[in-house]
C-alpha cells in the first residue's frame, strides 16, 4: 500500500490514482433533456403542487356552470359556497398546521365546540360581559391545544392517538359542561351579539359575504405570512420534512410542536366563534363531522401527510373545492349521498397525486 | 517522541477544543470510555477508528448532540457544558453530520440559514419578524460559489433535487459560514464520488487555512493521510494513539487502530 503513497513539497502524500482526478473534465453528469409528456406534467407538480387543486377547482367550477347554468356562477351563490366553508376553511388552517409537522388533529372539531359551548354559557348563563365570553372561549381552545402538544411533546405519544383520545374527551367534557343542552339563539343575541357578530353580512357586488368569511380569509393571509416569512414557519416545515435534521439544525423542535398545537387550539376557537355567527346557537352536537372535513380540506389542498411539503392556500382551495362540489351537485339536483360519494373520490385521487409527486424520479 | 509514547502534546499551547474523561453509556453499552480529546488551533485533527470504536459518539458529545455521563469539555481552556447543538454552535463549533442534516424539502437557502435566518432591519423584522430572504439567498449564493459549490443553477431549488456531493456541500458550506471556531466533519466524503471527494478534501484545507481547526472523522485511510496534520486513534471508546502522517504509515494506523500494534512501539511492525 505504502508504494503507492507520494509525498508532495507540503509534505502531503497524495494518492496518484485519485490526483489524476483534479485534471477530470468539469462535467459529471449530463442529464437527458428530452422527457415524455407524463414526466413534465410531473416536474411541473413536484415545483407546483397545488397547481393539481386549482386546476380540479377551475375544471369543477367550469363544468358545474354548464350544467347548473348562470345560477351558479352568480355572485350570490359563490359568497354562499364561501360562507358554507367558512368553518372548514377555519379548521382547515388548523389542520395544516398539524399536518405540515407530520401530525394529525382528530380533535378540531371537539375543541371548537368547546369553545362554543364556554363562550355561550359563560355569556347566557352567568352573565358575564361578551368579551370576557369570548376570550375565555379562546382560553379554553389555546388550553386544549396545549394538552394535545404536551401529551404529543413529552409523552412521545403519535399525533393520531393523543388526538383520538382527546377528541373523546373533549366531546364528553362538552356535554357534561353544556348538559346536553342548547342556547338559542335569542337568548345570545339578547345579552350577547358580539359572539353572532362573525354572522352578519355586508353586501358586495351582489355577493353577501359574512364577517366569519372576511375572518377566515384574513386568518388565511396571516398565517401565510407566518408560515412564509418568519423563522417560526421555516421551522414548522423542517421540523415536519426531517425532525432529526431540524434538530441537529439547531431547532427545538419540541417548542416549534408545542406552539404548533396552541396556536391550531386557538384557531379552533376562531372557528367556534365563527360557528356561533353562522349557526347562531350554541349547540353541542354541532360540528361533529368537522373533524375529518377539516382533514379533507387539507388533504384535497396538496398538503402531504408524511409532514413537510405543502401550502396554507391549497387547503383554501381544498375547502372550496369540496364546497363547490357540495353546492353545484345540489344546485344540479343530486342526492347528498352522491355528494359524500364525491368527496370521497376527491379523497383518494388527491392522496394518489400526492404519492405520485413526492416521487422525485418517475 | 518523548516518553508517553506516540501522544504528541503541544504543551506550549491551549487547545482550542479539549475533552477530559468522557464517560458515555447507553444501557450497558460503553460508547465513551473515559477518553481524552485535543484539537490545536490551525490543524487538521483527523479521528479514525474501527466501526464501533466510539468515534460518532465522541463527536455527538464534542457537538453537543448528546450529553457525557462523565468527564470535561473545555473550550479555549474553560470549562463548558453543552446540552444541545445549540450550545455548542453558541461557542461556535459547527459539525457536519454522517448522515447530511438537510432537509430536503427546503430550498438551499432555507437550509444554510435553518435556526439563525436573518430578519428585516427596523419595524419589518422587530415587530413582524419577517425574514429578510434577499440578504439570505445573496449571502448563500456568495458563499456557495466562493467554496466553488456554485454549480447549482437556482439557490431557491430545494435540497431533494440536489446530488449527494451537493448536498454535502450545502452542509460543509453552512458549516465553514457560521463556524467561528472549530468545524466538525463526520465522514464528509462517504456518501462521494471520487471528484466530489476531492473537492470536499480541498474545501477541508479551504476552511483550515481560513484559520479554523478541522475535526475530520473518516475511515477512508489515504483521504485521512493526504489532509490531516495529526491522527487521532480511537479503540475501544477511548484515545490509545495521537499519530504523525509524517512519521507513520497507514499500515501503521490501521495497526494501532485494530490492536496488532502495541501504540508505544512505533515503527515494530516497520521491518
Amino acid at each position: 500500500m505504502s508504494e503507492t503513497l507520494k509525498p508532495t513539497p507540503t509534505g502531503h502524500q497524495i494518492l496518484d490514482h485519485e490526483r489524476v482526478a483534479d485534471q477530470a473534465q468539469g462535467n459529471v453528469a449530463r442529464f437527458e433533456q428530452h422527457l415524455t409528456p407524463g414526466q413534465r406534467i410531473h416536474r411541473f407538480l413536484h415545483s407546483n403542487p397545488t397547481a393539481a387543486p386549482v386546476m380540479v377547482l377551475l375544471l369543477a367550477i367550469a363544468t358545474f356552470t354548464l350544467i347548473v347554468g348562470e345560477r351558479f356562477l352568480h355572485p350570490f351563490n359563490l359568497s354562499l359556497v364561501l360562507q358554507q366553508v367558512t368553518i372548514i376553511g377555519i379548521l382547515g388552517v388548523a389542520q395544516t398546521l398539524i399536518i405540515l409537522t407530520a401530525g394529525i388533529d382528530l380533535s378540531v372539531g371537539a375543541i371548537m365546540v368547546l369553545s362554543t359551548v364556554v363562550m355561550g354559557r359563560f355569556a347566557v348563563e352567568f352573565g358575564m360581559p361578551p368579551m370576557f365570553a369570548l376570550l375565555a372561549g379562546f382560553a379554553v381552545g389555546a388550553l386544549a391545544g396545549a394538552i394535545n402538544g404536551a401529551l404529543v411533546t413529552r409523552l412521545k405519544l403519535p399525533p393520531f392517538i393523543v388526538t383520538l383520545g382527546t377528541w373523546n374527551i373533549f366531546f364528553a367534557l362538552n356535554l357534561w359542561y353544556s348538559k346536553s343542552e342548547t342556547i338559542r339563539s335569542q337568548e345570545i343575541e339578547a345579552v350577547a351579539p358580539l359572539l353572532q357578530w362573525a354572522g352578519q353580512t355586508i353586501e358586495l357586488f351582489g355577493a353577501r359575504l359574512s364577517y366569519g368569511s372576511l375572518m377566515m380569509i384574513g386568518l388565511f393571509i396571516l398565517i401565510w405570512y407566518a408560515l412564509n416569512w418568519t423563522s417560526w414557519g421555516r421551522h414548522v416545515y423542517a421540523t415536519g420534512d426531517d425532525p432529526d435534521a431540524a434538530r441537529l439544525a439547531g431547532i427545538r423542535t419540541d417548542r416549534i410542536l408545542l406552539s404548533v398545537y396552541i396556536v391550531a387550539g386557538v384557531i379552533c376557537a376562531l372557528a367556534a366563534w365563527a360557528l356561533i355567527g353562522r349557526i347562531g346557537s350554541v349547540s353541542p352536537q354541532a360540528g361533529y363531522t368537522a373533524n375529518l372535513d377539516s382533514i379533507t380540506a387539507v388533504v384535497i389542498g396538496g398538503t402531504s401527510l408524511f409532514g413537510g411539503r405543502g401550502s396554507i392556500y391549497g387547503t383554501l382551495i381544498g375547502a372550496l373545492v369540496v364546497g363547490i362540489f357540495r353546492n353545484g351537485l345540489a344546485l344540479s339536483g343530486v342526492d347528498v349521498l352522491w355528494q359524500e360519494f364525491t368527496v370521497g373520490m376527491l379523497i383518494i385521487v388527491a392522496v394518489g397525486i400526492d404519492q405520485w409527486i413526492r416521487k422525485v424520479s418517475s | 517522541m518523548d516518553k508517553k509514547g506516540v501522544i504528541m502534546n503541544r504543551y506550549d499551547q491551549t487547545p482550542v477544543l479539549q475533552a477530559r474523561g468522557l464517560v458515555k453509556r447507553y444501557g450497558r453499552v460503553t460508547a465513551i470510555d473515559d477518553t481524552d480529546f485535543d484539537l490545536y488551533a490551525g490543524e487538521i485533527l483527523a479521528v479514525i477508528g474501527d466501526n464501533g470504536a466510539g468515534k460518532s459518539s465522541l463527536i455527538k458529545a464534542l457537538s453537543g448532540a448528546v450529553s457525557p455521563d462523565a468527564g470535561e469539555i473545555f473550550v479555549d481552556g474553560k470549562p463548558t457544558t453543552f446540552n444541545n447543538p445549540l450550545d455548542a454552535r453558541s461557542q461556535g463549533i459547527e459539525t457536519v453530520y454522517q448522515n447530511l442534516a438537510v432537509s430536503p424539502a427546503l430550498n438551499i437557502a432555507d437550509n444554510l440559514y435553518l435556526g439563525r435566518e436573518i430578519r428585516k432591519p427596523g419595524i419589518l423584522g422587530s415587530v413582524f419578524r419577517m425574514l429578510d430572504k434577499k440578504k439570505m439567498h445573496e449571502a448563500a449564493r456568495h458563499k456557495m460559489s466562493d467554496l466553488g459549490l456554485l454549480t447549482i443553477q437556482n439557490i431557491g431549488q430545494t435540497v431533494e433535487t440536489l446530488s449527494g456531493g451537493q448536498r454535502q456541500g450545502v452542509a460543509v458550506a453552512r458549516s465553514a459560514m457560521f463556524g467561528s471556531r472549530v468545524v466538525i466533519m463526520d465522514e464528509p466524503t462517504a456518501a462521494l464520488g471520487v471528484k466530489e471527494s476531492r473537492r470536499v478534501l480541498g474545501l477541508i484545507r479551504q476552511v483550515r487555512d481560513k484559520g479554523l481547526p478541522v475535526v475530520l472523522i473518516s475511515h477512508n485511510m489515504p483521504h485521512v493521510f493526504e489532509v490531516a496534520d495529526r491522527i487521532h486513534i480511537h479503540r475501544l471508546g477511548k484515545r490509545i494513539a495521537v499519530i504523525s502522517p509524517k512519521t507513520h504509515s497507514m499500515s501503521d494506523a490501521v495497526a494501532i487502530m485494530t490492536g496488532a500494534m502495541d501504540p508505544n512501539q512505533p515503527g515494530s511492525l516497520q521491518d
